[in-house]
């Protein structure tokens, strides 16, 4: 839990370069940032932009240990879309590469503006010339009967959101709770509620106004809002508050003000947030609500500026990050002397909800300020749809979209931009079909943004383009445009593709099989068979650019390399990925899981003998039975691996690769009082016939013998149901990990015989069709079920029997890779440990 | 048939220091500056493409063999959550880790994702031997 996010390898920093004052031979300016958050931070890379570093030593005050990341994407991290490593901004390691100084984990106390001096709390002074107030806001935490343990300390259980601390602290605490109340129905609030959701909570949500997201929706908007909620099976309680945190010794509820209790094990107070002015008011600064600030952001210390969260201009105080990428701008033209005149003038603000299952979009106001106004309101409340627009003097003042965001990134534009608008309002929010164009991105000026999240100009991204990165998915790498709320997509897509000037590259990942070799995988099986390329080197050398290898197309090239050649395609061990190396899952510490095969999850008194004497002699950590019908021995060295496979006697349960698993099956006819057919049976034959088959992504399959279904077929990627009569059913293409999805009904045949012809045509037909790394689930809906019975059903002699041969070839290679490599390692040192000095296994052991 | 012991860990290199300091440095200029010399194993212990991971002095290291010819060693253990970068993928720019497949440049060590980087450490062929300095 207390990583350093964007920390350094040896620990956390305080990184101190020749250039620190106390050297005193430095002839730059001093800049002091205090706050590394999106602000801070944005500053920083503006002033080194413009050349800055050769104009200021830079010294960053940051009270979070991390190094900068996207505030923003918390509530990505929150609901499990996005790993937390992935939401740095600037590293550690980044600050030390611009010779930035960065004080992480350090907060400042007050500044001497007279003697020009930062004070901070490890009790280190450092002079400045020039000082940034960068402080951000808090939560606002409103008062509540019991809700502090001691000083400051809130009641275990209850949360605010806003750093990544928090949200760590809310994701364990989410994984061992069932119960959350959030209080407040804004953005915030709604965003928590349901990435919570999302962890298997069952949660409440009490706000304060009379309807939801009450700063940027109208009444009647938030009210479609609450019943569009609520059906995501949120509960929502409107105006109301939560007068009383229930504990004692942690959150066990909360009392609302009518009187009314909610049990709660978890309680996440998102009721707004604060500036944070401490450091400002002790300087003696003007501080009303915000540290105030004039149009060139400065306070009424000439020399000392205030920028993001904690700035207040015009009598303003803003919430969102647009305003703060402005700011920066601003701040760094002045600092610099780019533009000795620049001035900030205000922003107008445009937000999205990110993780709501319900789409939310707004900008300016939400109704008519003026008679001239005009206003033009779709409003469906039975679809969960409410639309509206403002317009003043020909340009677009506000929108709301609610329920359908399909024409966000069009208003977005024409908000940000005063673009002109279509003589039909109503175009502004539905597509009317008459191919009229919509206004270009050709007008929209190089500085303007694109994707406010992560602050990219178009003329980021034309210069992406123009560097040769052709594809949308590139730009989007490149620039991270579009990786943040995601509202901005498909204006980054019409950006680029104006910028490529009709040159677009399809991504490659999109339809290369494998990104380092630039063809799709028909293409690529032809020139395999054309050319006789039996190893991945062979491919390389062939048909990579440059004939250069590629680590990350290795495994998907080994993949397809069996499927065209069976026994005869040349194998190179390099080219697999560890786990099909060594024939076991690689574990978190390095050490190999072993599952043996047990087919159809029919097991022996012998067998089950031999696996407890082969586990004691190994001293196996732990022995599970798994999620597919057999046993897996867990954290074994690998080193031991040849050994303990000797010892069991038993083929490879195949639980790693890429390829044909299990097939698990229920006790059908021959025990169960509703069988009507030989579940069992059919299972270990199907097993038979596919182990250890090589495919794009896992197999796996069940046979159950009633609807009953208690193997789970339905849900699996060939799953066979006994339905009486001697007739099977045959399902595709379901699911039940990541995704669920019922499988299709492919057929209905009347024997096992014809349940093995056809599940072995639709493996094979699978095989040389799916992408790489797809699975049924995604290749039956994309491929389309129709396609496939076409094939399988109705298609010629000729391509039947060619499946047919394609799929026996790859049975006839098949051997036990456990029985093979056992006894003759493929390679020297297959086997040896990768980390010699580490005493493995270091996973528990039960 | 066992054939675990032809194929157990080297025994941690009581094996000498070599006579003469690397002078062929594979990659001398990304690495750590004036180390010690180890001759940790021969260059045929570690197939092509492919690492193994030996103990130079006490430190772990992880040498790889591209498909080129080149040699390059790195830290054994990954940088990002302790992986053993030994049985990872590798091609001419990059080494993925098995782990969680963050990528690490041969050139510098950086990730090409969001992980620290990975300390490299100069390798070279003499004689047979592989003698990695730390
Ligand atoms: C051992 C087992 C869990 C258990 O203790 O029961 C397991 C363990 C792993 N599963 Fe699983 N899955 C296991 C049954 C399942 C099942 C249930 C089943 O097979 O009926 C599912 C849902 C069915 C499905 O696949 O659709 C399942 C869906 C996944 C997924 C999600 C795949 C998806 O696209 O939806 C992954 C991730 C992936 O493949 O990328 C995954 C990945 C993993 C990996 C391989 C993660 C990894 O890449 O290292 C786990 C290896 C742990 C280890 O170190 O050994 N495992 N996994 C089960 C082994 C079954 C077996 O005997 O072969
Ligand atoms: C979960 C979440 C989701 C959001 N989603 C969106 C969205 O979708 N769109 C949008 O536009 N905005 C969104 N925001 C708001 C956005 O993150 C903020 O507007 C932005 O972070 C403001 O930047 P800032 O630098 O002013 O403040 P911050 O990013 O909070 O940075 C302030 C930093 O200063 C540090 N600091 C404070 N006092 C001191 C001190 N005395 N000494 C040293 N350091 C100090 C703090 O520790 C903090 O790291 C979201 C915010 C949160 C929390
Ligand atoms: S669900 Fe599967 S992948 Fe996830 S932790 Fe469990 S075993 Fe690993
Ligand atoms: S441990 Fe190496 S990538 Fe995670």
């Amino acid at each position: 839990m207390t990583a350093v996010l964007g920390g350094r390898p040896e620990g956390m920093s305080t990184l101190h370069f020749a250039m620190d004052d106390a050297d005193g031979i430095d002839s730059r300016q001093r800049l002091v940032v205090v706050g590394n958050g999106m602000a801070g931070a944005r500053v920083v890379e503006e002033v080194l932009e413009r050349g800055g570093g050769d104009q200021f030593a830079i010294t960053v005050f940051g009270e979070e240990p991390h190094g900068n990341y996207n505030r923003i994407m918390l509530s990505h991290v929150l609901a499990g879309e996005e790993h937390e490593d992935d939401i740095v901004l600037n590293s550690h390691d980044w600050y030390a590469g611009q010779g930035v100084t960065l004080r992480a984990g350090v907060r400042v106390d007050r500044i001497d503006t007279h003697a020009k001096i930062v004070y901070a709390a490890d009790g280190t002074t450092t002079a400045y010339d020039q000082l940034v107030l960068a402080t951000g806001s808090r939560s606002f935490i409103p008062p509540m009967t019991g809700l502090y343990t001691g000083e400051e300390q809130l009641l275990p259980g209850v949360f605010g959101f806003r750093t990544i601390d928090d949200t760590r602290a809310m994701l364990a605490a989410a994984a061992e709770h069932e119960r959350a109340v959030v209080v407040g129905g804004g953005l915030l609030g709604l965003e928590a509620a349901r990435a919570l959701q999302g962890h298997g909570l069952q949660v409440e949500v009490v706000h304060a106004g009379t309807h939801l997201m009450n700063q940027q929706l109208a009444a009647e908007a938030g009210a479609i809002l609450a019943t569009s909620v609520e059906a995501l099976g949120i509960v929502v309680h409107l105006a109301t508050r939560t007068t009383e945190a229930i504990g004692p010794d942690r959150v066990r509820g909360v009392v609302l003000a009518d009187g009314r209790a909610i049990d709660a094990d978890m309680l996440v107070i998102a009721a707004g947030i604060r500036p944070v002015t401490e450091v400002a008011l002790l300087s003696g600064l003007e501080v009303e609500r915000g540290i105030v600030v004039d149009d060139q952001l400065r306070t009424d210390d000439p020399d000392v500026y205030a920028v993001g969260e904690c700035a207040q201009h015009r009598g303003e105080l803003y919430g969102l990050v647009a305003p703060v990428w402005e700011q920066a701008r601003v701040l760094a033209d002045l600092l610099t002397g780019t533009d000795p005149d620049a001035e900030y003038h205000g922003s107008r603000t445009a937000t999205k909800l990110k993780v709501a299952g319900v789409d939310v979009a707004t900008m300016g106001v939400n109704r008519p300020e003026r008679d001239t106004d005009e206003f033009l309101v779709i409003s469906e409340p039975r679809r969960g749809v409410h639309l509206s627009v403002v317009v003043r003097d020909d340009k677009l003042v506000g929108a709301t979209l609610l329920g359908d965001t399909r024409k966000v990134a069009f208003l977005t534009q024409a908000f940000d931009r005063g673009t002109p608008l279509p003589a039909e309002r109503i175009r502004l929010l539905v597509d009317l079909s008459d191919g009229a164009a919509e206004v270009g991105v050709a007008e929209l000026p190089g500085d303007s943004q694109v994707c406010n999240c992560n602050g990219v100009t178009k003329q980021a991204l034309v210069d992406t383009v123009r560097a040769g990165t052709t594809s949308v998915g590139g730009c989007m790498d490149a620039t991270r445009a579009g990786k943040g709320c995601g509202s901005c997509k498909s204006l980054v897509k019409q950006v680029v593709e104006w910028a490529a000037d009709g040159d677009v590259t399809e991504d490659a990942s999109a339809s290369w099989y494998v990104p380092g070799i630039p063809l799709a995988k028909p293409e690529l099986i032809a020139a395999i068979r054309d050319r006789q390329l039996r190893s991945v080197s062979a491919v390389f050398t062939a048909l990579a650019p440059g004939g250069e290898e590629d680590a990350k197309s290795k495994m998907g090239l080994t993949s397809l390399l069996r499927l065209v050649w069976g026994a005869e395609y040349e194998q190179e061990n390099d080219a697999k990925f560890i786990n099909d190396r060594v024939h076991g899952n690689i574990q978190r510490d390095g050490t190999f899981s072993v599952v043996p095969q047990m087919k159809g999850g029919v097991t022996t008194a012998a067998q089950l003998r031999t696996i407890a004497d082969v586990a004691e002699k190994y001293e196996v950590p732990m022995i599970k039975v798994t999620g597919g019908q057999r046993i897996d021995l867990l954290g074994v060295r690998k080193e031991d691996l040849p050994a303990m496979w000797a010892d069991l006697g038993m083929p490879s349960g195949y639980a790693y690769g890429k390829s044909f698993r299990t097939v698990k099956t229920c006790v059908g006819t021959d025990f169960c009082r509703f069988g009507l057919g030989d579940s069992t049976q059919l299972g270990i034959d199907l097993e038979t016939r596919f182990q250890g088959i090589e495919s794009p992504a896992k197999i796996k399959m069940a046979v159950v013998g009633c609807p009953r279904n208690c193997a789970e077929a339905y849900v699996k990627d060939v799953g066979v149901v006994a339905v009486g009569n001697g007739k099977w059913e045959v399902y595709v293409g379901g699911a039940a990990g990541a995704t669920i999805r019922k499988g299709d009904l492919l057929a209905t045949v009347d024997s096992p015989a014809a349940v093995m012809e056809l599940s072995g045509r639709f493996i094979q037909y699978y095989r040389e069709n799916a992408n790489w790394l797809e699975r049924t689930y995604d290749f039956v809906p994309r491929v389309g079920l129709e396609q496939i019975r076409a094939v399988l059903l109705e298609g010629s002699e000729e391509v039947l029997a060619e499946l047919d041969a394609g799929l026996q070839r790859s049975i006839d290679a098949y051997t036990d890779p456990w029985g093979q490599d056992g006894g003759q390692p493929a390679t020297p040192g297959q086997f040896r440990t990768a980390l010699p000095l580490v005493d493995l296994p270091m996973v528990p052991v039960r | 048939m066992i054939a675990t012991h032809s194929d157990a860990p080297e025994a941690p290199t009581s094996a000498p220091k070599a006579g003469t300091p690397a002078t062929e440095v594979a990659d001398g200029a990304a690495a750590g500056g004036a180390g010690v010399p180890h001759v940790v194993g021969r260059v045929d212990d570690v197939p092509p493409g492919e690492g193994r991971a030996f103990v130079a002095g006490d430190v772990q290291v992880a040498v790889f063999r591209l498909r080129d010819g080149s040699l390059h060693a790195t830290q054994a253990a990954c940088p990002h959550s302790g992986g053993p970068l030994a049985d990872g993928q590798t091609d001419a720019s990059v080494l993925v880790c098995p782990l969680h497949l963050y990528a690490f440049r041969w050139t510098d060590g950086a990730c090409t994702g969001a992980a620290p980087p990975v300390q490299l450490f100069p390798v070279a062929e003499q004689d047979g031997a592989l003698v990695v300095t730390v």
